[in-house]
């Protein structure tokens, strides 16, 4: 049983992941890494069902407010790339590099 | 407790913070009060140095404040002989630094408008100058390893300011590269602080009880490397050298003074000091190849001094030369020779000190510190070119001027040696003699060069030496020779200190080896 | 042989307690003259004379001192002050040696300064000119009056400095210039071999006074370390008294002006390579010990030399400093023999230092008439018109050539006798110079003050001022009455009996003997060949171009060419690569490593490429991996 929870979390980080490396869109991307975090939402409560106490969950509550705390940052700072640069393009803002 | 050291310390810091914070446009005042607390100093120590008492305990004046107690690191300070008349030697070379520079930091102009360096702020150059001779005292007062370290590092910094804000074209790449050539000593040394800390397991950083502290013989070897490769990049010597022919030659006059002059000499003050009686045993393992080190430094020195176009270049060619000896001196592990060194140290400091001085002097009226730019100035600067060649003649140890003595002390005590391996240091002697005929080479070929012949055209717009430069010079020159005919109450300072390092690393304190003696 | 007495310490005040200053009084003109500097320009030369004067009545005072103490007592050492505490004392040896020397010192050295008031009166730096005498005399009298070794090459050094200042004294010719750091420099050779000696001296004596020395030595020491000491002493005394190899400075030397040339380059500093070898007697023990029997080599090999050069040079200055390396040569040969040697070596050294100062002063003289011109070949018939000059330059060069009854016939002769029976090979080379010394001597004569005028067109000979011919007189009366007084009844020898030690016979002296006969037959032969070709025949104005033998003497024996490429070029060469090693080897080191950290990280900055995907993809690796090796770890 918990294989099956834990099998679909394995399967929808990776397309997380794979998501954040491969697309431009910057909010494609936002929404991947979201994904990305639920897939750990749902690996944390599965085990805490199977081992049967209440730290998991609460994990999970914590994730779920830093990722609203990080959606309003991260579109903010989103909006104002787009504002700036007519893009949403995430390979566009690479100013900050050697 | 005396208040005698922290005193010297303090009257130079608050000297540079009263000259920092003056109001904008008083650089005149700067000069004036630098010049006096520079003074005060060299007072204070002449006083202090009167009551230092060379047949006492060995460290005077001592005083010591917990500092980090965790660690037992403690503010201590102190004099033995050497540390003495290296602390003097600094207070007679600032005040007489301060006036040479008087007008470096407000840009070097020559008669025909070029500009050699351009204008600084003068405030910043006399408070670093007034930090450097703090530091300078610390690093020679300190009886605490890891305090002296904290100093050997620190005084980098205004040196570092010095060099790079106030220096000629190559300015930056020179103080870079002392800076990075100096760190990394620094920090081998470090690493061999912490380390002798751990293995002499005392709990303090006090040199004094950390003497014979570390017995482990291979321990003593590699905690020798880390401060003898601080202190030979210090000193400098060969092969680690090629920062000071940069450094000085980029460095204004002045600064060049105190790098060569006493900062230098730390390096062979530290040999001596913390090299030779924190680890004996390893010292004398390795004193052959560092002998062999020392000769090379003195012979390859001497030659590549003789292919300089650049004065001042050549003159730190010839400390490289000169600092061989001195090293060679302190591990021919012989009274004579280690006073001998020790001697040197202070000798080597006016002669050179004159000899960068008096080439300083010639630079800010041609503009340009190429010999070939010279010739002549003889005729139209005689008393510069007196004092430029009587400098020249101190520093090819000429007898009656008092780095003979010294260098004559550093030989015969070297060849004289029992120590360890007499027939090498007969031979390191004998070798290191050759170094007397090159240097008169060296300091002849570029005496006659800018000194001599027929007059350049543009050398015949020189003035001589003004009534500041003749201030600056003369009393150095008063010194080279005074102490060519009286070095005893230098030696006699210096003896008692080398007595206890000998003593320390287990060799024969006996002035003459073999025959009767005195 | 009887050996030198014992020194002893100087207690009682007297002139001997007081030697000191003889040193000090010229010490303090030299100071006063170079630190007040212009303001003594008026009176500075007259302060320089009285300096020097007043050295001389010390010296004589404190030789009838001297002269009034029993024998025993003629050594004195006058203890001045601590100098390296523990090592060596600065302190004075008064006895027959040291202030015969400085009698000479002070002597000829007050008539030189006397001249140079004249002959320097036109050069607006006399005034430095005078400091720098007096310096030279001040430090000579440390040089023989120092009572150790270390006293001895501070004064050895000091006067080396004095030669450099006036070698280069016209520093703005080049040649001055070159002339004086070749000096300097060359003289350093031999300070080397000095100065290793000491260091020799000290680690097996365990002293450097001359009077421990001396017991040290006398309890007994190895052949080996004496010779080593003796040959490195001989060094240090080529490079002063320019002996071969060390010769090469003093034709150069004649850069200087002439009274320079006179007190420095012929009476005095030069002559104190066989100061310092008499001094050392105890290193030369015995007589014809390798070391000793390398001194008498090195003097006889350079009196030929000095003589050939002589007689190759048209310059009358040049010739003169040939001849004083030749007769230096004699005084070598002479202090090679041991005490047999020694009276004559001095008593020649001291003839010499009348006969050639004279003789030096009066090409002074002959120059200052003849608007510094020294080519002899544009002289000529100069008798008549410097009637003094002539005189006195005639009595030299009788007293040089070993005329009978001169000076230098006795003290010349007396080394030669002793070489013929201790060494003769070296003695009958000895009688072989005398011969060249004749002919050079007459030719130099002959080009000057006989024959047909060749002078330039503006030349005025005219006779010099008294303050010039008065010390050109009282010179060659030393030249002529001095050599008899001190040999004939063995006065010198007597008088340093007590200082050098004395032979075990007593030379006596016979007028006729094989060599002395033999040097008179040559020296005549000599002066006629001279006579023949330079005062008969008509002397070219232009250096004919001579054959082989001509060419090998003008060029100095090729001494300066072999020094050239033996030395100087090699050495110009390894300097050079030695500044190529150490910019490119050494530092290139330095900055390649620190060009290599620079380039590395310039390399791996590039990794931050600023494309946000890049860093994910490496956070994810890096997890990957971290991962992996969890489980690995695990595993095992």
């Amino acid at each position: 049983m918990t294989t099956h929870y834990l099998i679909l979390s394995g399967l929808l980080f990776a397309i997380g992941a794979l998501g954040v490396l491969v697309r431009r869109n910057a909010i494609v991307v936002f929404m991947c890494v979201e994904l990305m975090l639920n897939a750990c939402n749902l690996a944390f409560v599965t085990f805490a069902r199977q081992v049967g106490n209440l730290e998991g969950q609460i994990i999970a509550f914590f994730v779920m407010v830093v990722a609203a705390a990080e959606v309003v940052v991260g579109l903010a700072i989103i909006v104002t790339i787009f504002r700036t640069r007519r893009s949403a393009s995430v390979d566009d803002a690479n100013l900050l590099k050697y | 407790m005396s208040p005698w050291l922290p005193i010297l310390m303090a009257v130079p810091v608050l000297g540079a913070i009263v000259v920092a914070l003056l109001p904008k446009g008083g650089d005149k005042l700067a000069k004036q009060v630098t010049l006096a607390v520079s003074l005060l100093v060299l007072v204070l120590t002449g006083v202090m140095a009167a009551q230092f008492k060379p047949g006492g305990a060995r460290f005077q004046f001592t005083a010591e404040y917990d500092w980090i107690p965790s660690f037992g690191v403690k503010f201590g300070v102190g004099v033995d002989g050497v540390a003495l008349v290296l602390i003097a030697l600094s207070a007679v070379l600032v005040p007489i630094v301060v006036l040479a520079s008087w007008y470096d930091a407000d840009g070097v102009k020559t008669a025909d408008g070029t500009i050699v360096t351009p204008k600084r702020s003068v405030k910043t150059y006399f408070s670093l100058l007034l930090v450097l001779e703090a530091m300078m005292i610390g690093v020679f007062a300190a009886t605490d390893v890891f305090l002296f370290y904290v100093f050997f590092e620190a005084m980098l910094i205004p040196m570092y300011f010095m060099i790079g804000s106030y220096g000629g074209a190559q300015r930056s790449y020179a103080a870079v590269k002392f800076l990075l050539y100096s760190l990394f000593g620094g920090l081998l040394m470090l690493v061999a602080v912490i380390g002798l800390y751990v293995a002499a397991s005392k709990g303090t950083f006090m040199f004094e009880p950390l003497i014979g502290a570390v017995k482990d013989p291979t321990t003593q070897k590699w905690l020798f490397g880390g401060f003898f490769i601080a202190f030979a990049i210090k000193a400098p010597l060969w092969p680690v050298h090629t920062w000071l022919p940069d450094a000085a030659a980029q460095a204004p006059a002045g600064a060049a003074v105190l790098l060569v002059g006493v900062l230098d000499k730390v390096g062979t003050f530290g040999m001596l000091r913390f090299c030779l009686e924190l680890f004996p045993d390893a010292a004398k393992s390795f004193t052959m190849p560092i002998v062999v080190l020392s000769v090379i430094s003195i012979i390859y020195g001497a030659i590549v001094a003789i292919g300089q176009t650049d004065m001042k270049r050549l003159i730190a060619y010839t400390s490289i030369s000169h600092f061989g000896f001195i090293v060679l001196g302190v591990f021919a592990m012989s009274n004579i020779a280690q006073t001998g060194a020790a001697l040197y140290m202070v000798n080597h400091g006016f002669a050179t000190g004159a000899l960068f001085l008096a080439a300083g002097f010639l630079i800010a009226r041609r503009g340009s510190p190429f010999i070939a730019d010279y010739g002549g100035v003889q005729k139209v600067a005689p008393l510069l070119a007196g004092f430029f060649l009587v400098a020249g003649l101190a520093g090819l140890s000429l007898p009656g001027l008092s780095s003979f003595v010294s260098e004559f002390m550093v030989m015969i005590g070297t060849y004289s040696s029992s120590a360890h391996g007499s027939g090498a240091f007969t031979v390191a002697a004998g070798i290191s003699a050759v170094a007397v005929i090159l240097a008169a080479v060296y300091i002849l070929w570029m005496v006659q060069r800018t000194l001599n012949g027929p007059t350049a055209e543009p050398v015949k717009a020189f003035k001589d030496l003004n009534a500041r430069e003749v201030w600056v010079l003369a009393p150095l020159i008063a010194l080279i020779i005074g102490f060519g005919f009286f070095p005893k109450p230098l030696i006699d300072v210096i003896q008692p200190s080398v007595v206890h390092t000998l003593t320390n690393v287990n060799v024969s304190t006996a002035i003459a080896e073999r025959g009767t003696g005195q | 042989m009887e050996s030198p007495v014992e020194i002893v310490q100087h207690t009682a005040g007297g002139v001997i307690g007081a030697s000191w200053l003889m040193i000090a009084f010229p010490l303090l003109g030299a100071f006063i003259l170079l630190v007040f500097n212009r303001f003594t320009n008026r009176w500075g030369h007259l302060l320089g004379v009285a300096m020097s004067l007043a050295s001389f009545v010390v010296a004589v005072l404190a030789f009838f001192e001297l002269l009034g103490l029993g024998e025993e007592q003629r050594r004195q050492a006058v203890h001045l002050y601590e100098f390296i505490p523990g090592m060596v004392d600065m302190g004075l040896l008064i006895d027959p040696l040291s202030i015969s020397f400085a009698l000479l010192i002070t002597g000829v050295g007050s008539l030189i300064h006397i001249y140079s008031i004249g002959y320097m009166a036109h050069d607006e730096h006399r005034r430095r000119f005078f400091s720098y005498l007096n310096l030279f005399v001040s430090a000579m009298l440390l040089l023989v009056l120092a009572d150790n070794y270390v006293g001895l090459f501070i004064g050895w050094e000091g006067v080396g400095l004095a030669s450099y200042l006036l070698i280069g004294f016209w520093q703005f010719k080049p040649s001055a210039a070159t002339a004086a750091k070749k000096a300097f420099v060359v003289n350093r050779v031999g300070d080397f071999g000095l100065l290793v000696g000491m260091f020799i001296m000290w680690t097996t004596f365990g002293t450097l006074t001359f009077s421990q020395l001396g017991e040290e030595v006398g309890k007994g020491a190895s052949n080996g370390t004496l010779t080593a000491i003796g040959l490195l002493l001989l060094l240090g005394a080529c490079g002063k008294s320019a002996q071969l190899p060390l010769q090469s400075w003093l034709l150069d030397a004649m850069e200087g002006p002439t009274p320079v040339s006179a007190l420095i380059h012929a009476a005095t500093m030069v002559t104190a390579g066989v100061y310092l070898v008499v001094r050392s007697g105890a290193f030369f023990f015995p007589e014809g010990s390798a070391q000793a029997l390398a001194v008498a080599i090195v003097g006889a090999a350079t009196l030929l030399a000095g003589a050939i050069i002589g007689c190759a040079k048209d310059d009358i200055k040049k010739g003169l400093a040939g001849s004083t390396m030749s007769q230096i040569g004699y005084m070598m040969l002479g202090a090679g023999l041991g005490p047999a040697g020694y009276a004559f070596a001095i008593g020649h050294l001291i003839t010499h230092g009348f006969f050639k100062a004279d003789m030096f002063l009066g090409a002074g003289s002959v120059m200052h008439g003849m608007n510094d011109e020294v080519d002899m070949r544009k002289y000529g018939g100069l008798r008549k018109y410097m009637p003094l000059t002539f005189v006195t330059f005639i009595v030299g060069y009788l007293a040089i050539i070993g005329f009978p009854l001169l000076s230098g016939y006795f003290t010349k002769d007396g080394i030669i006798e002793t070489a013929v029976h201790h060494q003769p090979v070296l003695g009958w080379l000895a009688v072989l110079g005398a011969g060249i010394t004749g002919f050079y001597m007459s030719r130099m004569v002959f080009m000057t003050f006989f024959g047909q005028k060749r002078w330039a067109e503006n030349a005025h000979p005219h006779e010099s001022p008294a303050v010039m011919t008065l010390p050109l007189i009282i010179l060659s009366i030393g030249s002529i009455f001095l050599g008899g007084y001190l040999i004939l009844s063995n006065t010198l020898m007597d008088f340093l009996a007590p200082a050098v030690g004395a032979p075990e016979v007593r030379p006596e002296f016979h007028p006729f003997t094989t060599p002395g006969l033999a040097t008179l037959a040559l020296v005549a032969v000599g002066a006629a060949y001279a006579w023949m070709k330079y005062g008969k025949a008509e002397v070219p104005a232009v250096q004919p171009r001579g054959s082989f033998l001509t060419t090998f003497a003008r060029r100095d024996l090729y001494g300066d060419a072999i020094n050239e490429s033996l030395f100087m070029r090699p050495g110009q060469w390894l300097t050079r690569l030695a500044v190529f090693f150490d910019n490119r080897g050494v530092d290139g080191v330095v900055n390649g490593l620190a060009a290599g950290i620079g380039g590395s990280s310039g390399r791996l900055r590039r990794l931050q490429t600023g494309f946000a995907r890049t860093y994910a993809l490496s956070i994810l690796i890096g997890a990957a991996l971290l991962t992996g090796a969890l489980l690995l770890v695990g595993t095992i």
